[in-house]
């Protein structure tokens, strides 16, 4: 990026992100966009370079005996703790569940670290560990070690929860970037951003009425199916955080293909669509919680489709583009009226316009 | 999804786009003057699907980037006091000041929240009776009777801490500057359909008639433009000049007439500063005396602020249609959303921020 100051190489001290431009962390830094990228890539990256980071996938892919094994984390801070469809502790379960699935692994142990805030209710926290408790079990999943700390009031919001995880992944399978390829299918597994709309509409401030409820769920079931039906699954992902659009973006920047989806196919049911359109906000940008999209080589992508749609959390599954060679490292999307557009990364959160 | 789908339907945007095609024998250039139908041709592709012949030239009706930079400083100066929530719609906090923008202020402390209507700014105001409440009033036409609104009900509901800081912008003022421009290639406007839905159309006819160019009032999605396109372009081809209402499901001629009666309760017409533009005459609202109390401007001292633009950016020549956001020398080098130098590349319906996010820096698009 020619905006940006070059690295200062001799000083292992110099702050790789211009302080010109940011003195203090942005909410934006968290949001999944290019902020977080800037993070991930110049700060973080260097600093800890290693050949299992490197891929940046959901989750690290290493070796021990003769056995592969997947190991992700994720921290959980989200506001309202209690929303509709889910709450925090089912999403601390579900969130890394998922990140071990997409790396094409089967999640067996869990950790995890609540750091709670002064004065939260006990009652609260009991729920939050019920929801944890079937969660887990509806995952198959067992959860081992934990932590538990507690902060002054005002210096937490709660409730904030860690998960690590550890799953194990069997023979043949190989769901790597580095696998995609000109003609992959992209598959969605049913309708994008409800999550966010989900969380959005109990916000402080934004509330307003909706039966959308958020679509948290454990994705591990649905991949073993999908693990089973073939092997020309190349990569899966879940689109969380900044949405199906970021996904998209960071698998044609790692894979250096184009991807070209088709805005007609992308499931997204009216009442998201009409909650985005009254505050201005694009649901490719919005977070899932039970989604994931996979490239799959063209020959077999019917056969993983139907093997999805039999699935409980599949139903919905359909292609929404496919890998190109045209325009390398770019999403391209077709419009609905036949007009086309590059899908960019996010710089920010999304904003809710003026009118 | 029900009067959305409908108006995004490929068959009928080509229908149109076939009939723009069969009348349009010579050159045309005409403005959409609202960054969401800029937005929208963007987002859509609705320029790849006119003849060469008709060039559109993006208009100033972004509020967001035509907020004057003093304005924005001031907010930031409110924001920063410890004794104030200060409540904005989102795509505001990422303007920039002369030295930052409201996200800075809010990651140094500033309470800062996004609102999505200035009445739920006066809720927080009730919740927070030992703070003062800001709401950041700027917009056209289509915010202001909700600002005024919440000004109105502060006043009679006696909530004492809260304030408007007003910027408010009028566009037939600015139809007026671009027209009297000697400069400007504006043949006919396509007139925001929301800005009409409030105050109707009847302002439109003088000026079609001083300066000959064909007004539609259109709306905002594809066939809405592509519709307001083919009625424009019929007028000039025909040598007529009027002004016709493309948008009538949503936009009577007289407007709204209690929203148009609680403006001119509360706000008066005032010479505005437009950001990248200068001062036009007239063409701005601010509160009237008798609301004073609620006057952010009067209440907080914020004289004496110094601006600095950036001297790159052409948001000026943007905003009146004179150059496109690509032939900008900073667009996508120095000049991109995590770092704009002005206003056109912060908010989703700046012409720069649509360029930009749509990609059309780029050479990927699959024409």
């Amino acid at each position: 990026m020619s905006s940006y100051r070059q690295l200062d190489l001799r000083s292992g001290f110099a702050c790789p992100i211009p302080k010109s431009d940011y003195t203090n962390i942005l909410l934006a830094h968290g949001s999944g966009g290019k902020l977080t990228h800037q993070l991930i890539e110049k700060m973080f990256v260097p600093q800890f370079q290693n050949e299992l980071l490197e891929p940046l996938h959901d989750g690290a892919v290493f070796t021990a005996g003769n056995k592969r094994f997947a190991f992700s984390t994720d921290s959980f801070v989200v506001s309202p703790i209690f929303f509709p469809g889910g709450d925090i502790g089912e999403l601390a379960i579900n969130g890394t569940v998922n990140d071990i699935a997409m790396c094409g692994a089967k999640p067996l142990y869990l950790s995890s670290a609540f750091i709670i805030e002064e004065g939260l209710p006990i009652d609260d926290l009991w729920r939050v560990v019920l929801s944890m408790q079937e969660a887990a079990k509806r995952a198959g999943v067992l959860l081992v070690t934990g932590d538990t700390k507690v902060v002054d009031r005002g210096k937490g919001d709660k409730i904030f929860i860690n998960t690590s995880g550890i799953g194990i992944i069997e023979d043949g399978v190989d769901i790597s970037p580095k696998r995609i390829k000109v003609g992959d299918k992209i598959i969605v597994n049913g309708e994008i951003a409800v999550h966010g709309i989900a969380i959005m509409s109990v916000r402080e401030g934004l509330e307003f009425e909706t039966q959308i409820k958020s679509d948290t769920a454990p994705l591990n079931g649905l991949v073993e199916e999908m693990l089973k039906a073939s092997k020309n699954i190349h990569v899966m992902r879940d689109p969380t955080r900044g949405g199906v659009a970021t996904t998209l973006n960071e698998l044609a920047e790692q894979s250096n293909l184009g991807i070209l989806v088709n805005e007609e196919s992308i499931p997204v049911s009216d009442d998201v669509k009409g909650a985005c359109e009254i505050l201005g906000l694009d649901p490719l940008y919005i977070a899932n919680e039970g989604k994931l999209l996979a490239f799959v080589s063209p020959e077999d992508a019917d056969k993983v489709l139907d093997t999805m749609r039999r699935h409980p959390l599949g139903k919905g599954s359909v292609i929404i583009g496919e890998v190109v060679d045209r325009y390398p490292g770019t999403v391209v999307m077709k419009s609905k009226i036949g007009g086309t557009r590059v899908v960019d990364m996010l710089t920010g959160e999304q904003l809710p316009r003026i009118c | 999804m029900k009067y959305i789908d409908e108006y995004r339907d490929a068959e009928t945007a080509k229908k149109y786009a076939e009939m723009i095609h069969k009348i349009t024998t010579r050159e045309w250039t005409m403005m959409e003057i609202c960054g969401g139908q800029t937005h929208a041709i963007v987002k859509f592709g609705i320029d790849f699907l006119l003849p060469k012949e008709i060039t559109l030239v993006h208009g100033p009706g972004c509020p967001v980037c035509v907020t004057p930079l003093e304005i924005i400083d001031k907010a930031i100066v409110i924001a920063s006091r410890p004794d104030v929530i200060f409540t904005s719609f989102g795509d505001m906090l990422r303007v920039p000041g002369s030295k930052k923008d409201l996200l800075t202020v809010k990651s140094e402390g500033g309470d800062v929240r996004i609102v999505y209507s200035p009445l739920d700014a006066l809720k927080v105001a009730q919740q927070n009776p030992n703070k003062k409440v800001v709401f950041f009033a700027v917009g056209f036409e289509t915010t202001a009777p909700a600002n005024a609104m919440a000004v109105w009900q502060a006043r009679e509901l006696g909530v004492k801490n809260f304030s408007a800081l007003a910027s408010h912008v009028l566009v037939p003022p600015a139809m007026v500057a671009i027209l009297s421009s000697p400069s400007h290639l504006v043949q006919a406007f396509l007139a925001a359909g929301h800005v009409c839905t409030v105050m109707g159309y009847e302002d439109y006819f003088p000026i079609a008639g001083k300066y000959k160019a064909p007004i539609i009032v259109t709306g905002f999605e594809p066939v809405d433009i592509l519709q307001g396109i083919y009625m424009a372009v019929k007028q000039l081809e025909e040598g007529r000049v009027d002004v016709e209402n493309q948008y009538a499901r949503a936009v009577r001629r007289e407007g709204n007439i209690p929203a148009k009666k609680l403006l001119a309760d509360v706000f008066e017409v005032i010479d505005r500063k437009w950001r990248g533009i200068g001062i036009i005459p007239q063409s701005g609202w601010g509160l009237k005396p008798e609301f004073a109390d609620h006057d952010a401007e009067k209440i907080f001292d914020v004289g004496g602020i110094e601006t600095q633009e950036s001297p790159l950016c052409i948001a000026g020549e943007i905003l009146q249609g004179l150059k496109k956001p690509h032939e900008c020398t900073a667009f996508g080098t120095l000049c991109k959303p995590e770092h704009p130098l002005g206003a056109p590349m912060v908010s989703s319906e700046g012409a720069c921020a649509a360029y930009f996010a749509y990609g059309r820096y780029r050479e990927a698009d699959g024409r």
